[in-house]
C-alpha cells in the first residue's frame, strides 16, 4: 500500500528532476547554441546536403506550414503502401496477412498523426517490417513534426517583429537527431537488459509445464517501445501494449517507461521558459498543468486502490485494489498513475485495461483527454495550451477593461476567431461523432460493437472518439472497432484533430509575430502570475469540463452511481 | 507545395536509413551484450524449454499453484484483457463462478480471504505473478495434494516472494512458474 504510493511519487519526482535539465537542453537545441551532442552536426549537414535544404534559410509561417504538411502527405502514402503490402514484404516470419483498405487507412492515419490508435493487434496484425519501417518510423518523425511546430511558435513568441520564423526542416531534423534518437537509444538498451526482446525470430512454440501447447510472440520490440513512450506515440509492439510482460517486464521498466511518457512534454514547458528567458511564465504554465494533473490523478488512484464496489459486495478481499485488467507486478496505484499520465500527454500506451477500471477512473481519463493540454503531446501539447492562454488573455482583458496583450502583442479579432475555432473543434468532433455512433447503435444493435451493456457501453464509444480527437490512442478496448464504420470515422476525426490544431496556433503565432511590439507598461496584464494561472485554469475548466459534462453524466458518472 | 516535395522525399529517405536501419541495428547490437541476448529469458526442465520466465502460463491442476484467470488462456501468440466493465452483470456472474470454483478446491479457506486477483483476469492475459497472499491461500490445497507439511510449502512461497523494488517501491509478487517448478523439485 505505502510502497505503491511511494512508487508513483518516485516516478513524478524523477520526471521533474530530469525535465529541468532536458528543458534547458531543448531550448539550446532550438536556439542553435552549442550542446554536448554537437558531434551529430556532420551527420545533420550531410542530410541537409543530400536533401538540398539550406537549414539557415528562414521561412514565413505559411512556408513552414507548407513544408510540414507536404512531408506528412508523403508519409501517408508510404504508410498505406507498407500496411497494404506487408504480407509479401520481407521480415514476416509469422506470415501475417496484409491489411484491408479501411484498416490500413485507419492505422496509417493514426500513426501519421502521432495518435497510434490501434484497431489491429500487434502479434497478428502487422509484420516486423511494418512494425519498424512503418509504425516505428512514424513514431520518430511525427513526434519530430510536433516538436518542430512548437519550435516555430517558440520563435514567434520570442521575436519582437518579424515574419521570419526559422526553418521547419532544421527544427524537425534536430528534434529527431538531438532529442528523440538519443533518448530512445538509451531507453531501448535499458529495456533490453531488463528482458524485453530484440530479435528477428518468429513465434516460439512451447509445451508448458502442464502440457499445453502455446506460442510466444517475439521480435524487435525494444527499439519500438522506447520511442513509442518518448515520442508520446503510445502504439504498442504487442496487442496489450505495456501491460504485456515482455513489453514491460518489471516495476523498474514500468518506472522508466512511465517517466518517458511525461518527460518530453514537461521538459517542453521548461524549454519555453529557457528559450524566452521567462522562467516565471514557464512555472506558471507548469503549475496550472500540474494542478490539473494532480486533481485527476488523486481521484483515479483513490478509486483504483479501493477496488470494484460490486466485488466488495461479494465479500472478497480487495486489499490490492481493483485488479481486473491489471498486472500484479505494477499494482493498482501504478496502473492508475499510468492511466492518467498517458491521457494527460497524448501518449495512449496502457499498462492496464482502461475498460475495466472503476467508473470514475474512466471519467478522469476522459476529462484528461477532453482538456488535452495538461502537459499534452510532444510539442503539440504546448500548442493546445497556447490556445487556452490566448483565450484567457482575451477574457481577462475584457474583464479588467484593458487591451488584451500577450508578450507585447495585441490580441485582436482574427486571432481570437482562430483560437475559438480550435477550442470548439475538439468538443464538436467528440460529441458529434459519439452521437452519430450512438444513433447507429440504437437503430441496429446487431452491429455488436459493445463489449459491455448500458452506461459502460456508451462510455466505450465516447472514449474511442475522445481518444481519437485528442490524438491519444488508448481505448476502452472492449469496443469491436475494426469495422469500416469505426476505421473510417475515427480516421476522419484523427486527421482533423491533428492538423487544424497545428495550423491554428502557428497561424496565430505568425500573425502576432508580425505585429508591432508594445513594450510592457503599468497597464500591461501580467501573464506570469498566479492570478493569471488561475484564470487559465478557469478557462480550461469551463471550456473542457463543462461542455462535456452531459456526455460524462450519461457514461461514467451514471455507472458510478449505479455501482455504489 | 512544389518547392517542398523534393526535400520531403529526400528527407524521408535519409531519415529512413538513420531511424529504421541504423537505430534498430544499434539496439540489436547492444542486445548481444545483455544476459539473454534480446531473446527473452527462457526456463528449461531436463533440457527442454517449458516457458519464458516473464510470460505467465496456465496452471489449473490442484497440485500446482494456480495462476490468475486469463482472457486469452495464456497463449502468448496473442495477448488481451477481458475488457469487462466493473458493472457488467455477465462479468460479475463470472467472478461469482470463479469464487465457487475456488471454494470447492480450497474448502479450508474462508471467502473473505480470497484476494481479488485470483478472481479477475489480468491486463495482458499473461500475468506471470500472483500476490504473496494469492499464493498463501493455496498453500493448504497444495500441501494436502502433495502430502507435504504446510510449513514446507509456505517456506517455499516465502523464498519465491519478490519484495518491492529496493524494498521501497511497488507491490510484492510471486512468480508462479518458478514457484511451481521449485515445487516439482521438492
Amino acid at each position: 500500500m505505502l510502497q505503491e504510493i511511494l512508487g508513483i511519487s518516485l516516478i513524478f519526482v524523477l520526471t521533474v528532476l530530469l525535465a529541468l535539465p532536458l528543458g534547458r537542453y531543448i531550448a539550446k537545441v532550438y536556439l542553435g547554441q552549442p550542446t554536448w551532442l554537437d558531434f551529430m552536426s556532420p551527420l545533420e549537414n550531410y542530410i541537409y546536403k543530400v536533401c538540398r535544404i539550406n537549414p539557415k534559410k528562414e521561412m514565413t509561417w505559411q512556408e513552414n506550414l507548407a513544408a510540414l504538411l507536404t512531408i506528412n502527405f508523403v508519409w501517408f502514402f508510404w504508410m498505406m503502401f507498407v500496411l497494404m503490402n506487408q504480407g509479401w514484404l520481407p521480415f514476416n516470419p509469422d506470415h501475417n496477412p496484409s491489411m484491408s483498405a479501411d484498416l490500413a487507412f485507419n492505422t496509417a492515419v493514426s500513426f501519421l498523426v502521432n495518435c497510434n490508435l490501434q484497431h489491429y493487434s500487434g502479434e497478428t496484425g502487422v509484420t516486423y517490417f511494418s512494425q519498424l519501417a512503418g509504425l516505428m518510423f512514424m513514431q520518430f518523425v511525427t513526434a519530430g513534426t510536433g516538436m518542430a511546430a512548437a519550435a516555430i511558435v517558440f520563435k514567434a513568441m520570442k521575436e519582437h517583429q518579424t515574419n521570419q520564423l526559422g526553418n521547419f526542416y532544421s527544427y524537425f531534423l534536430k528534434s529527431c537527431t538531438r532529442i528523440l534518437l538519443p533518448i530512445a537509444l538509451v531507453s531501448a538498451v535499458i529495456l533490453v537488459f531488463n528482458g524485453t526482446p530484440m530479435n528477428w525470430e518468429g513465434k516460439a512454440n512451447i509445451v508448458t509445464v502442464q502440457g499445453d501447447s502455446v506460442q510466444v510472440s517475439r521480435g524487435p520490440a525494444a527499439a519500438m517501445i522506447a520511442i513509442k513512450q518518448a515520442g508520446t506515440n503510445g502504439g504498442g509492439y504487442f496487442g496489450v501494449n505495456s501491460a504485456h510482460p515482455l513489453e514491460n517486464p518489471n516495476y523498474l521498466t514500468n518506472i522508466i517507461e512511465n517517466i518517458l511518457i511525461i518527460l518530453i512534454p514537461i521538459a517542453f514547458v521548461f524549454a519555453l521558459g529557457f528559450y524566452l528567458n521567462r522562467k516565471k511564465l514557464a512555472w506558471m504554465i507548469f503549475g496550472v498543468m500540474t494542478l490539473g494533473f494532480f486533481l485527476l490523478l488523486s481521484v483515479s488512484v483513490y478509486f483504483e486502490m479501493q477496488g470494484n464496489p460490486a466485488i466488495t459486495k461479494m465479500n472478497i478481499n480487495q486489499s490490492l485494489g481493483s485488479m481486473e485488467g491489471k498486472e500484479i507486478r505494477f499494482g493498482a496505484a501504478a496502473s492508475a498513475f499510468w492511466g492518467i499520465a498517458t491521457t494527460t500527454t497524448s501518449n495512449g500506451s496502457v499498462n492496464a485495461m482502461h475498460d475495466s477500471m472503476t467508473p470514475l477512473s474512466g471519467a478522469m481519463q476522459l476529462i484528461d483527454m477532453m482538456i488535452n493540454a495538461l502537459y499534452g503531446g510532444v510539442g503539440v501539447g504546448f500548442l493546445n495550451f497556447y490556445i487556452f492562454i490566448i483565450i484567457a488573455v482575451f477574457i481577462s482583458g475584457l474583464m479588467v477593461g484593458r487591451t488584451p496583450e500577450f508578450l507585447g502583442k495585441k490580441i485582436e479579432a482574427k486571432e481570437m476567431k482562430i483560437a475559438t475555432i480550435i477550442a470548439l473543434l475538439h468538443t464538436f468532433l467528440i460529441l458529434a461523432f459519439t452521437a452519430l455512433s450512438s444513433y447507429v447503435f440504437t437503430q441496429d444493435p446487431s452491429v455488436g460493437w459493445l463489449n459491455n451493456p448500458s452506461f459502460h457501453g456508451f462510455s466505450e464509444m465516447l472514449y474511442e472518439y475522445t481518444s481519437s480527437s485528442a490524438n491519444n490512442g488508448s481505448g476502452f478496448e472492449g469496443l469491436s472497432d475494426n469495422t469500416p464504420f469505426w476505421n473510417i470515422t475515427c480516421g476522419i476525426v484523427l486527421i482533423m484533430s491533428r492538423y487544424i490544431p497545428i495550423i491554428g496556433p502557428i497561424a496565430i503565432a505568425g500573425i502576432l509575430a508580425n505585429k508591432k511590439y508594445i513594450p510592457e507598461s503599468a497597464g500591461t496584464l501580467k501573464t506570469d502570475t498566479a492570478t493569471f494561472g488561475f484564470m487559465v485554469f478557469a478557462v480550461i475548466f469551463i471550456i473542457a469540463a463543462l461542455s462535456f459534462f452531459p456526455a460524462l453524466a450519461l457514461g461514467p458518472l451514471a455507472e458510478f452511481f449505479t455501482l455504489r | 507545395m512544389k518547392t517542398h516535395i523534393v526535400p520531403a522525399f529526400l528527407m524521408t529517405a535519409t531519415l529512413f536509413v538513420l531511424l529504421v536501419v541504423i537505430y534498430p541495428l544499434l539496439v540489436w547490437g547492444f542486445a548481444q551484450f545483455a544476459p539473454e541476448k534480446g531473446q527473452g529469458e527462457t526456463v528449461s526442465v531436463n533440457g527442454k524449454v517449458v516457458g519464458f520466465a516473464n510470460v505467465g502460463q496456465k496452471f489449473t491442476e490442484d497440485k500446482y499453484f494456480w495462476s490468475r484467470p486469463s482472457a486469452v488462456e495464456y497463449n502468448a501468440a496473442g495477448s488481451g484483457g477481458s475488457n469487462k466493465g466493473p458493472s457488467n452483470p455477465d462479468y460479475l456472474a463470472q467472478v461469482q463462478a470463479r469464487i465457487d470454483t475456488f471454494l470447492v478446491h480450497n474448502p479450508t479457506i474462508p471467502k473473505s480471504a480470497i484476494p481479488a486477483e485470483l478472481l479477475t483476469a489480468s491486463g495482458s492475459g499473461l500475468d506471470p505473478d500472483v500476490s504473496p497472499q494469492g499464493a498463501e491461500v493455496q498453500v493448504a490445497r497444495i500441501a494436502k495434494n502433495r502430502n507435504l507439511p504446510e510449513n514446507k510449502v509456505r517456506a517455499l512461497v516465502k523464498t519465491h516472494t519478490q519484495g518491492p523494488l529496493l524494498g521501497l517501491f511497488g507491490p510484492s509478487k510471486v512468480n508462479i512458474l518458478a514457484l511451481n517448478l521449485a515445487l516439482d523439485n521438492l
